[in-house]
């Protein structure tokens, strides 16, 4: 008998435990959730992986905060990617190598502070130098003297880049140490925004509550789980925030952060997880959001390898380029969030920006018969097996793979000509792919830093160029990238580009495998929200109900 | 018993020292971390080198860890990546993971005991069998299946409880989590408890308090369930480590903020200074969770003596 007695304390415990816990969900007032009543908007998020600062952050996760609270020069128009004019009066060049800036005057920082040119000046000779450290710090190395603040190794011997001169208090010039037509356009990247002295003078105290000139400040940060951005009223902008303010929470799993959007305790997910695909539009309805975004999937080689690098084996890359069947995985692996790719950049760009939809041609149409044929004419797989290197802890990196290389084996009729390779840790990926270890292909995402074809083929076959991963190198690439870059009209640079795109599809330099969108979902307590090409939602257009 | 204590302390310091070391090495192994701080594009030389200086990354292994301890015991424990220092990840992470364990601990400590000690009396019959089976179902069925479902069922559909913990995690916020963390622990208390009360139902001494006429309650938690609880408290004082190392589930299901989510991220990082720190410490309380334990031993058993 006595017994029961305590199996009734235990189920009382238990019912005042569910209880406590129904409370605090109906109270709601604590951390700041959906449920203040006010005009914020309450966003996921992800841990920045490097300190907040413009020259510093190199991923989406710091650069959505970046763009809140700063404007630079330019910003790119989240519906058509055009660089336009933010906090440039004008700027102007006759050779595209020297340009003179003119600065908008009356812009503010959110403490007061006046910006001018100085801003500008200081903060990218702040990036540049090489003991900060910065991550972005390549951003400026077009401008001249880069190679004495920044130089490969040793220590710098200048602090200040010798290519930036201030000449007024809104006016300042740019030397840069080649020509480089849409300099100009990169500007909108958000390393050049400007930074104010506050910056400068207590430097920690600056990372712990950034403060920028965009339409929103910090209001409150605590690193690692919840950043309060507020409507700053203050802005001097035209693209005045249309909601009271943004909460972006921290979440380790982008599958709890979809159940919190469900459950009504968050208003909107930037990254809908792959597993919930096939639910999302039943679950959300219309507030489903999936649009093109800047970025490609590829296949790099290794063309530091002998085996890659032999005559005959662009045959060889160009056949198991036709042997995947690319409409088939981006349907039922990523339903549909992904497109196959026919060129090597981004419809984002539009024709006139430089895509080139169709360009690969055949070489990335699906053909099993003759890719079989192409690869046994370029000399068969390069020690008789293909093991596609990837980094197995995020993204859904192992599906895709083991999807290709299924397509592969049925291409080439034989089980085993095709492996995964997963590598545990991105770090290590990365790591042994920059120690070129890799001996066979691997995987290689790209996200434009700015919607110019430029960003797409530059930084990634340009001899030794910065994230040249196979050191993939040819003379006809380099020249007519290089003539692109001196021509001053747009056009003109854009179809040179085009052109050095037909050098990589000839040579097959890279398979391109898939466009990928952005993907979120919203709550109906929102509404306007879209995502900029940049895979990153348009905050201060977001409408709270 | 002070000797012994003391004994046990000194134990401790080879086996301190024995586990950083083995995870410095292990983090070490899997390459240069900084390659992985850039995003899908290289560093660029200069300043990974530079980096590679300030996190002293740029010297010997055997150099990295001596300097790594010398600063541990100064407190210093490093600074992450993203610029902060350990000390600062571990100052938010370890309330939120103790509040989370404490909340574990309780429930294995009342529902689990509470179960083993009704089934324990009554061995075999309904309640027994039926508390076996569930205990059955418990064990067999992973954490992160009943987290899910839990969140699915009482934060979506139901909206009792939100499906994730505000950074603030307060304890009302955690019983849910709790519940999850500690529901495998929890089946094997119950049937530990089981045993050993059902075992010593019979002992000598239980007669001999029955026999004197002592109340039946009495018999229970004065004889029977002291002496039953050794094993039972041997398991929840290693379970205190366990849970909060092995948080990391629990708290990615429900975005907690603590231990794990710290961890989890300083592996994917590959960030030697968070992870040597987070299980430093969590060796630490390891180690004196065990030796408490051992110390209870002479409390509820003064049979028990340590020379």
């Amino acid at each position: 008998m006595r017994g029961a007695t305590h199996a009734k304390w235990a189920a009382g415990a238990a019912a005042i435990a569910l209880a406590a816990t129904g409370c605090g969900s109906g109270g709601g007032g604590g951390g700041g959730g959906g449920g203040s009543g006010s005009g914020v908007v309450s966003s996921s998020w992800g841990d920045p992986q490097n300190p907040l600062e413009p020259a510093n952050t190199n991923e989406v996760q710091g650069g959505k905060v970046l763009d809140m609270i700063f404007r630079g020069l330019k910003r790119y128009d989240a519906k058509t990617g055009a660089a336009q004019d933010m906090l440039a009066q004008k700027i102007d060049t006759s050779d595209s190598q020297n340009f003179t800036i003119t600065v908008k005057s009356g812009w503010k920082f959110s403490n007061g502070e006046a910006v001018t040119a100085r801003s500008f000046v200081d903060a990218w000779n702040y990036g540049a130098s090489l003991k900060n450290n910065q991550k972005n710090a390549y951003f400026f190395g077009y401008i001249d003297g880069y190679d004495k603040v920044h130089p490969d190794t040793g220590s710098q011997s200048a602090d200040k880049l010798s290519g930036l001169k201030v000449t007024g208090t809104d006016t300042f010039t740019v030397k840069l140490n080649q020509k480089f037509s849409t300099f100009p356009d990169t500007l909108g990247y958000v390393a050049y925004a400007p930074l104010p002295k506050a910056f400068f003078d207590d430097h920690a105290a600056w990372l712990k509550k950034p403060v920028g000139n965009g339409p929103y400040s910090v209001s409150s940060y605590s690193k690692g789980s919840l950043m309060s951005l507020r409507k700053w009223d203050g802005y001097s902008g035209t693209d005045k925030a249309q909601n009271d303010g943004v909460d972006l929470k921290v979440y380790t799993d982008n599958n709890t952060a979809y159940t919190d959007l469900l459950a009504g305790n968050l208003d909107l997910v930037d990254d809908v997880p792959a597993s919930q695909l096939k639910n999302v539009k039943t679950d959300l309805g219309g507030r489903y959001i999936n649009t093109p975004a800047g970025i490609i999937q590829t296949l790099a080689f290794p063309f530091y390898d002998k085996n890659w690098d032999k005559s005959g084996s662009e045959k060889v890359r160009k056949g198991l380029s036709m042997a995947i069947d690319r409409a088939q995985i981006t349907d039922t692996i990523f339903q549909k969030t992904r497109t196959p790719a026919s060129d090597w950049t981004s419809p984002v760009l539009g024709k006139d920006g430089g895509f080139q939809d169709g360009l690969c041609g055949g070489s990335c149409t699906y053909n099993p018969t003759e890719a079989k044929k192409l690869i046994q004419e370029g000399g068969g797989l390069p020690g008789g097996q293909l093991k596609i290197s990837y980094n197995a802890d995020t993204g859904s990196h192992k599906e895709w793979v083991d999807a290709v290389c299924h397509s592969v084996n049925n291409a080439l009729g034989n089980d085993k000509a095709c492996v995964g390779n997963p590598i545990g840790t991105f770090a290590d990926f990365r790591n042994q792919i920059t120690q070129h270890k890799m001996s066979g292909p691997f995987r290689a995402g790209w996200q434009m830093d700015y919607p110019l074809i430029q960003n797409f083929l530059q930084p990634l076959y340009y001899t030794n160029a910065s994230s040249n991963d196979g050191k993939w190198s040819n003379k006809d690439f380099d020249k007519l990238v290089d003539r692109a870059n001196a021509e001053t009209d747009r056009a003109k640079a854009v179809s040179l580009f085009q052109q050095a795109e037909g050098v990589v599809r000839d040579n097959m330099a890279a398979i391109p495998l898939w466009y990928q969108n952005g993907s979120a979902g919203y709550s109906d307590r929102v509404s306007n929200v879209a995502l900029n090409q940049f895979s990153v939602p348009v905050y201060d257009e977001i409408k709270v109900s | 018993m002070g000797r012994y204590v003391i004994r046990r302390l000194l134990q401790m310091i080879p086996v301190f020292i024995g586990a950083t070391l083995l995870i410095f090495l292990m983090v070490n192994v899997m390459g240069d971390p900084i390659a992985g701080l850039c995003g899908e594009r290289q560093c660029d030389p200069a300043t990974a080198a530079q980096l590679r200086k300030e996190f002293g990354l740029d010297q010997p292994v055997w150099q990295q860890y001596l300097t790594y301890m010398g600063n541990v015991f100064t407190g210093d424990f490093g600074t992450a990546f993203n610029g902060q220092p350990v000390t600062e990840l571990m100052g938010s992470a370890f309330p939120v993971t103790i509040r989370l364990t404490i909340v574990a601990i309780l429930f294995e400590i009342v529902i689990g005991i509470t179960l083993g000690v009704i089934t324990g009396l009554r061995r075999g019959r309904p309640v027994d069998s039926g508390v076996l089976l569930l205990t059955l179902v418990v064990i067999s069925v992973p954490t992160f299946v009943t987290g899910l479902l839990l969140q699915l069922l009482l934060g979506v559909q139901w909206g009792w409880i939100k499906p994730s913990v505000s950074p603030d995690a307060a304890f009302g916020e955690l019983i849910v989590p709790g519940l999850v963390l500690a529901s495998v622990s929890l089946a094997y208390v119950t049937r530990l408890t089981r045993t050993s009360i059902a075992e010593n139902r019979r002992s000598d001494y239980v007669r001999t308090a029955v026999a004197k006429g002592l109340p039946r309650r009495r018999v229970i938690t004065k004889h029977l369930l002291r002496n039953s609880l050794i094993p039972v408290v041997t398991f929840i004082g290693t379970d205190i480590g366990a849970l909060m190392g092995g948080a990391i589930v629990t708290e990615r299901i429900f975005n907690i903020h603590g231990v794990g989510y710290q961890l989890y991220q300083g592996i994917v990082r590959q960030n030697t200074q968070t992870v040597v720190g987070f299980v430093t410490v969590l060796v630490i309380v390891f180690l004196v969770a065990n030796l408490l334990v051992d110390l209870l031993y002479a409390v509820l058993d003064p049979r028990i003596r340590y020379a």
